[in-house]
């Protein structure tokens, strides 16, 4: 993709020939081997000609295609082996333990983070450079060539891939005159020549079309990189977090009202994130009922009140999946869902703790695990742990209880109720949905529905499971630079259409006083090798076009008996 | 809303029936290839395209009797250069040996048979279009049954897809003699259609929420589209590597294999064309679709890229023909290296069908096995 070697030899086919294509036609080897050559004429082992050859390396073509193919392979991993970043990062640990000795030579290579590894990026920051480095000359010469005039008729013109001669009564003048206007008529970009050759005179005209399709090339491959321009204002300027909602309750766009810190680029201050609020009023989910589908989540809708900032009247609105609420270039997505089981439990020095839990959604199930502790109660620490069973109902083979629909139509709880010491003082980080029995002592194992109260024992109090909520996750994502990618993207695709569907090709017309008095028309052709065809019905109508001396030129396109023939024999050939 | 079982029912009648066309059809096909007079036909097919140019070249020969003008030998080479040059275009290739008038592999077979097998020929076309209105009803009645674009599962992406190739197929044979694809598309479409109906198969049902989207049937349908047409270019490209190899041994005099197979097929020019064409225009579509895809993800799940599996490895196809694209315009790649790459690229289709579809989990999976 480098440079046009200037060493080139310059004979009129090879400037004919030079530069039609989209991506040179000459190979590329010798194209380095020359650079390698002027380097070393220029001083062997120099930095600069080392740095030199580097840049037309880089920069080539063939290093371009192994970098893309490095790109992919090296994408694999990603795809095969769990990732730190994303969704489903507890995988790793899982993958870990199942593993244990690839797992740490894994991980030294950055395969549990492809995505953000050094090598990764490499790759594509290597890609992106070769890429800048051949398309933003090539755009140069792109715009130099558009000015440019066609060039000149080669000598011989049976060498290029279609040619045609014939000879008429007409002076040389007038048949390139009738050809020029032909061509310019058909939008060719046309530049005539005249000369004389052993004493006849001789006229000759080269025209040129389809310059689009570099310029559709030259897009596309602009638009790569302001792509990356866009994913790179993202990570600098973006942030995104999650925040899981319970119904009735609030959030405010502010660093503790999320899950955990959003992550965030360098040049966001979370100080200062837009001041949006909102209020779950109420979720709705159904479900499909029946069939292979059964319970399957069906629409989730979370009605919303919300105010831009504290200011704004306040609004309702529903958040629904696939229809995020957008506010001051932040984005808040629904994206998940689940219920918060309300105990009320009386410890033995009768205070009252009234607790309504998020349990989140355990995977393939239609349960909900979490876990209430209570460090304040009285006279030991009280900690529950167990799930919530939308539908429950009992396991057809073991007759243990599990839920078997996600929606609460018979709503339960199985709950182990644990006292001691919950190891909160420790100073160790604990989740909140795990619960450390070590110094735990199990109570009780029951399964309750709405309402039912257990006393447990030893004067630690009771527990009534009173009914449950609904909560509500959300993402709430600043993303700048999607937009700067969205029209970048809708560039690219445009410049792909026009790079691969428009055919650049050159024509050249000569003609000569041929020594019998009469005069020799030649015409030439050319075009790129893999163009998607039909220039040999376009060269040929235009032969017949330029024979004719009685069609008028405008109407040269429906009236030509070579093209008419041409597509008789297609149609027979199979 | 409910499904409508019956025209479910419906929907799994019409694509046996297809199946039943298609089959046919590529029976049709295999008699049409292994009888019909390809070798004949191609060389008729050279002198065609040669007499065109000398037509135009005529002219000097007839009006320059008095003694041969400078310019009519040129002219008369030219005439010639039609055939010999495109054949010699086609890069990393001993330029004779493609052009099919030369090539003493195919010597030009008398075809008795050949008037019927071509007859077939074109009733397996018959069929083949029989099979694809078969299917298309058997989608929209699957549509209309769930309420929804049918491509929401395994199933119903293997009947979409592969629809989309015949279509592609078809449609191609109305402007261009493409026939002799035929073994070579409707081969891998009664294959998969096969597993579709056999493995795949589910029955009709609705779509979870985030799959209630209009990108999803912007995105899907881009996909299927792309997928169809890049299969109809494997298929091309299968056969342009073995009647490449053909031609290659020949020039080479080394010992031909699978001779009977490459003689049934054009010159490897015309079968890398064909499959050019095909990758140059789905590849556009394959890009809209990833894009879409991004579209829909940035509505459903706040991120218009996560690396996920399925996105992924869309991303690797995209590589991958981008590579073939690179790779066809440089030289020392084209030809063989190209199609080899091409290859490449629909194993990565078809891995990320089956091995990441069923194997990996992801933000994807949801879309039903």
């Amino acid at each position: 993709m480098s440079e046009t070697p200037t060493e080139v030899e310059e004979t009129p086919m090879a400037e004919a020939i030079s530069k039609l294509d989209t991506v040179p036609e000459s190979p590329e080897a010798p194209d380095e081997l020359g650079t390698r050559q002027r380097a070393q004429r220029r001083g062997a082992g120099s930095v600069f000609s080392f740095l030199r050859w580097a840049w037309y390396s880089l920069t080539s073509m063939r290093t371009a295609l192994i970098l893309l193919f490095l790109l992919a392979l090296g994408s694999v991993p990603g795809s095969l082996l769990p990732q730190r970043g994303g969704s489903e990062a507890f995988k790793v640990v899982q993958f870990q333990r199942a593993h244990p000795t690839i797992a740490p030579i894994l991980d030294h290579l950055g395969h549990f983070n492809v995505f953000g590894s050094p090598w990764f990026a490499a790759i594509y920051l290597l890609l992106f450079i070769s890429l800048a480095g051949c398309v933003l000359p090539r755009s140069r010469r792109h715009i130099k060539a558009m000015r440019a005039r066609p060039p000149a008729a080669p000598r011989n013109f049976s060498r290029l891939p279609l040619s045609a001669a014939w000879i008429t009564d007409d002076d040389p003048g007038a048949a390139i005159d009738r050809a020029h206007e032909l061509l310019r008529g058909k939008r060719f970009r046309v530049e005539r020549a005249e000369s004389s050759v052993a004493g006849r005179a001789e006229s000759s005209i080269g025209a040129e079309k389809g310059y689009l399709r570099e310029t559709g090339n030259l897009l596309f491959h602009l638009s790569l990189l302001i792509v990356l321009a866009g994913i790179a204002v993202t990570a600098g300027f973006g942030f995104s977090g999650t925040a899981l909602v319970k119904v009735h309750d609030g959030f405010t766009d502010t660093t503790i009202d999320y899950d955990s810190t959003p992550s965030h680029g360098p040049f966001v201050d979370l100080a200062k994130l837009p001041p949006f609020s909102f209020t779950l009023d109420s979720f709705d989910a159904t479900y499909i009922r029946g069939g292979s589908a059964n319970g399957d989540a069906d629409t989730f809708n979370a009605h919303v009140t919300w105010q831009p900032n504290l200011q704004a009247e306040p609004r309702e609105r529903d958040i629904s999946v696939n229809h995020p609420l957008g506010t001051q270039g932040t984005e808040i997505y629904l994206t998940g869902h689940g219920y918060s089981p309300h105990f009320i439990i009386k410890d033995g020095q009768g205070r009252t703790f009234d607790e309504v839990t998020p349990f989140i959604p355990e995977e393939g199930t239609f349960e909900y695990q979490g876990v209430v502790k209570l460090p304040d109660a009285k006279p030991s620490q009280l900690g529950i742990t167990g799930f919530f069973l939308p539908t429950a109902g009992a396991d057809p083979t073991t007759g243990m209880p599990v839920s078997i629909f996600p929606a609460p139509d018979n709503p339960a709880v199985v709950i182990s109720v644990y006292s001691g010491d919950l190891g909160l003082d420790s100073g160790i980080p604990q989740s909140v949905y795990t619960l450390d029995t070590t110094n735990l002592t199990q109570q009780a194992v029951v399964e309750m529905h709405p309402g039912d109260t257990i006393t447990l024992p030893d004067g630690l109090g009771t527990v009534t499971f009173a009914g449950y909520d609904q909560w509500a996750a959300f993402a709430i994502t600043h993303d700048p630079g999607k937009r700067i990618v969205l029209v970048a993207v809708c560039l690219m695709v445009l410049g792909l259409v026009v790079s691969l569907r428009v055919r650049r090709r050159r024509m050249w017309v000569r003609a000569s006083a041929d020594p019998a008095g009469r005069t020799l028309v030649e015409v030439g052709g050319l075009t790129r090798t893999d163009a998607s065809g039909g220039f040999d019905e376009e060269f040929a109508r235009l032969v017949s076009a330029l024979k004719s001396s009685v069609v008028p030129v405008e109407r040269a396109d429906d009236a030509s008996p070579v093209a008419r023939s041409s597509n008789a024999t297609h149609a027979k050939e199979d | 809303m409910p499904v409508d079982v019956g025209l479910a029912r419906l929907s799994n009648d019409l694509i046996s029936g297809g199946i039943i066309a298609y089959s046919l059809g590529f029976l049709g096909f295999a008699v049409d290839a292994a009888f019909g007079n390809h070798a004949a036909a191609a060389s008729r097919r050279a002198v065609a395209v040669t007499s065109r140019a000398t037509a135009v070249v005529k002219t000097p020969v007839m009006a320059g009797a008095a003694g041969p003008p400078s310019g009519a030998r040129g002219a008369s080479d030219s005439g010639v250069s039609l055939t010999d040059r495109a054949a010699a275009d086609l890069a990393a290739l001993p330029g004779p040996a493609a052009s099919a008038p030369t090539d003493p592999g195919r010597p030009a077979a008398s075809g008795i048979g050949g008037g019927f097998a071509r007859r077939v020929g074109r009733l397996a076309i018959g069929l083949t279009l029989v099979g694809w209105v078969l299917q298309m009803g058997a989608i929209v009645s699957r549509g209309v049954s769930v309420h929804r674009l049918p491509w929401g599962n395994m199933y119903e992406f293997t009947l979409a897809l592969t629809f989309a190739a015949v279509t592609a197929f078809l449609v191609t044979l109305i402007r261009q003699p493409v026939r002799y694809l035929g073994v070579f598309v409707m081969a891998p479409v009664v294959l998969a259609l096969g597993l579709a109906v056999m493995v795949l198969y589910v029955p009709a049902a609705p779509l979870m929420p985030a799959l209630h989207s209009y990108w999803l049937g912007i995105h899907v349908t881009a996909a299927i589209i792309a997928s169809g047409v890049f299969m109809v270019g494997t298929a091309a490209t299968v056969m342009f590597l073995i009647a490449d190899r053909h031609a290659v041994a020949i020039a080479n005099g080394k010992p031909v294999r699978f001779a009977a197979l490459a003689r049934m097929m054009p010159d490897p020019d015309t079968l890398d064309r064909t499959a050019y064409r095909a990758f140059a225009f789905a590849f556009p579509i394959w890009t809209f679709a990833v894009i879409a895809g991004a579209i829909w993800a940035e509505y459903a799940w706040g991120h218009y890229w996560q690396w996920d599996p399925k996105e992924t490895w869309a991303f690797i196809t995209w590589i991958v023909y981008a590579g073939y694209l690179h790779a066809r315009a440089t030289a020392g790649w084209r030809g063989r290296n190209a199609a080899y790459i091409a290859m490449l690229g629909f194993a990565t289709i078809i891995f990320n069908f089956f091995v990441i579809n069923i194997f990996v989990s992801g933000m994807h999976s949801y879309a039903g096995v």
